[in-house]
């Protein structure tokens, strides 16, 4: 898991500006939630680092070199929906990343190499909860358990950073919890890097070991979309998050 | 008392429901041509069940004196052939057009206008210049039902790609696949269901295109056989003709169907999710 600086970074599409001269420095490890009203730019600023949007002006470094424009294995992601393969079942969805990556020409492996890619992938799926639902398709799992599906499949890869894109927002409360807590117990032990955005506050501290808020500084009134989102806060809650993983039991209201 | 669109029918009712028509028409057609042969049994127009039964036997099982074939399996034997290659042929063209279209913006660009306006072409039009430029014989007749239907088809495949969520190419973009993989492993997968959904659409053109076809140039076939009969006014083949024509038309789509539940039985379920 890696650094990220983003360096003066701005988005514009015609007149409308999106971002305007962002900059931010992310060791290795962090947490990151970004927050802020919708509209303010937080999809988009995930976006540009996932590699699906390119900046207008400005740089993106991944540990010092520019991040390639495109998605790539470097950067896992999980969207809030269609982040499963529908065609495939669970244990295929998780396996898919390996064949991708060990077989340019047919995408699938066969033999030894299989049976040791199944392995891993079930391992992977018993670590996020879904050890007995490898042969169901995601059609036939519920939300929670189709995001479960996403960060299995995601981090089979082992991506430098991963990211999530308001990955709980369609939830219910409770299962939300429980992907909290999934979430915060791989982020330790895998030492990921992870930029999550979300539109619920509270979620936010929770998770984030910093919290970045993006908001609109400027307003013309006149022409809204004149200016666009700076980062209004940038709260690290380094203290806070470590004192709620040593009592995990504790509620979020503690934890804040 | 319920709003209409609240009323629904129970499961054995409805197909009692659906019956009812195919039962009507059917006492009607029994009862108009029971009183045109009361009034002149040399009549050809509406022939009683008895007479296209007996027709039909002596089609299907009869043989030809001197070549021993039978008229019904020949015909069904060279028009299925035509059909079925014709529709084979164009789902390949589909499929490969319409998932390259559909995700390569550079190949999308350079061919979309090509497609769109090669399908506004009436295929019936081009029918003589198939002739003329390819014979009468089998080929022309499977280029016909191809330039009717594949490009219908690829267009269909060509959208489905296009409405594929881009979370998903994304996903796998990140999952390290390479264009080549992605086709493979995900949109090929997601759009077979959808191609055989387009495929059962435009298997009642494929038909009509084989039909007017054999009806201008061929030597046996379904097609020609209603259209050469049709000089003797002998209703008794050319309605029998048209119910197994029917049931032929109702078996292929039946099969697409099946296969589609059978083979993606994740489709439909859930959609996209």
């Amino acid at each position: 898991m890696s650094a990220v600086q983003v360096r003066k970074l701005w988005k514009e599409y015609g007149r409308q500006v999106v971002l305007e001269n962002i900059s931010l420095d992310v060791a290795s490890g962090e947490f990151v939630t970004i927050i802020g009203a919708s509209g303010c730019g937080k999809t988009t600023f995930l976006r540009i680092l996932l590699g699906e949007e390119r900046p207008s002006r400005g740089e993106l470094l991944l540990d010092g070199k520019p991040l390639p424009d495109e998605p790539g294995p470097d950067r896992g992601v999980v969207f809030q929906k269609y982040s499963v393969f529908p065609h495939m079942t669970a244990l295929q969805n998780v396996m898919v990343g390996e064949e991708f990556a060990a077989a340019p020409l047919t995408a699938r492996l066969f033999g030894k190499a299989r049976r040791e890619s199944r392995q891993r992938a079930l391992d992977m799926l018993a670590a996020v909860g879904l050890a007995a639902s490898g042969n169901k398709y995601p059609s036939e799992l519920s939300g929670g358990m189709q995001q479960r599906l996403a960060i299995a499949q995601a981090l089979l890869r082992r991506p430098r950073i991963l990211l999530l894109d308001e990955p709980f927002g369609a939830l219910d409360p409770g299962i939300r919890a429980d992907m909290h807590e999934l979430i915060l117990d791989l982020w330790s032990k895998l030492k990921l890097t992870i930029f999550m955005t979300s539109h619920d506050i509270k979620e936010s501290f929770y998770l984030g070991g910093r919290v970045i808020v993006l908001d609109r500084v400027r307003k013309d009134p006149h022409e809204p979309e004149l200016y666009g989102a700076r980062i209004t806060y940038d709260l690290p809650l380094r203290r806070g998050r470590d004192a709620r993983l040593n009592h995990a039991a504790a509620g979020p209201d503690l934890a804040l | 008392m319920k709003r209409l669109i609240n009323l629904k029918p129970d499961r054995g009712f409805g197909i009692a429901l659906g019956a009812l028509p195919f039962l009507i028409l059917l006492a009607v057609y029994m009862a108009a041509s029971a009183s045109r042969l009361a009034e002149n049994a040399d009549d050809k127009l509406l022939p009683s069940l008895t007479t296209m039964t007996q027709s039909l036997d002596r089609l299907a099982t009869e043989e030809n004196r001197r070549t021993g074939e039978v008229l019904l399996w020949v015909d069904t034997a060279a028009s299925l052939k035509r059909l079925l290659i014709g529709v084979a042929i164009s789902m390949t063209i589909g499929l490969v057009v319409g998932v390259i279209t559909g995700l390569i913006p550079y190949v999308r660009k350079t061919f979309s206008p090509l497609v769109k306006v090669l399908s506004m072409i009436p295929p019936l039009a081009v029918l003589p210049i198939l002739f003329i430029a390819l014979g009468v014989d089998e080929v022309s007749k499977i280029v016909l039902i191809v330039f009717g239907i594949a490009p219908s088809i690829a267009r269909d495949v060509q959208q489905r790609v296009e409405e594929l969520p881009a979370e998903l190419l994304i996903k796998a973009q990140t999952l390290g696949a390479s264009t080549w993989q992605l086709i493979l492993r995900i949109v090929l997968p997601q759009t077979v269901p959808r191609l055989l959904d387009a495929t059962r659409l435009a298997l009642g053109s494929a038909w009509l295109f084989l039909i007017a076809a054999e009806a201008i140039a061929a030597t046996e076939g379904l097609g020609y056989r209603i259209f050469l009969v049709r000089r003797f006014l002998d209703m008794d083949v050319i309605l029998p003709y048209v119910a197994w024509i029917t049931l032929l038309a109702f078996a292929l789509d039946f099969t697409l169907r099946l296969v589609n539940r059978v083979a993606f039985p994740w489709y439909g379920a859930g959609a996209a999710r």
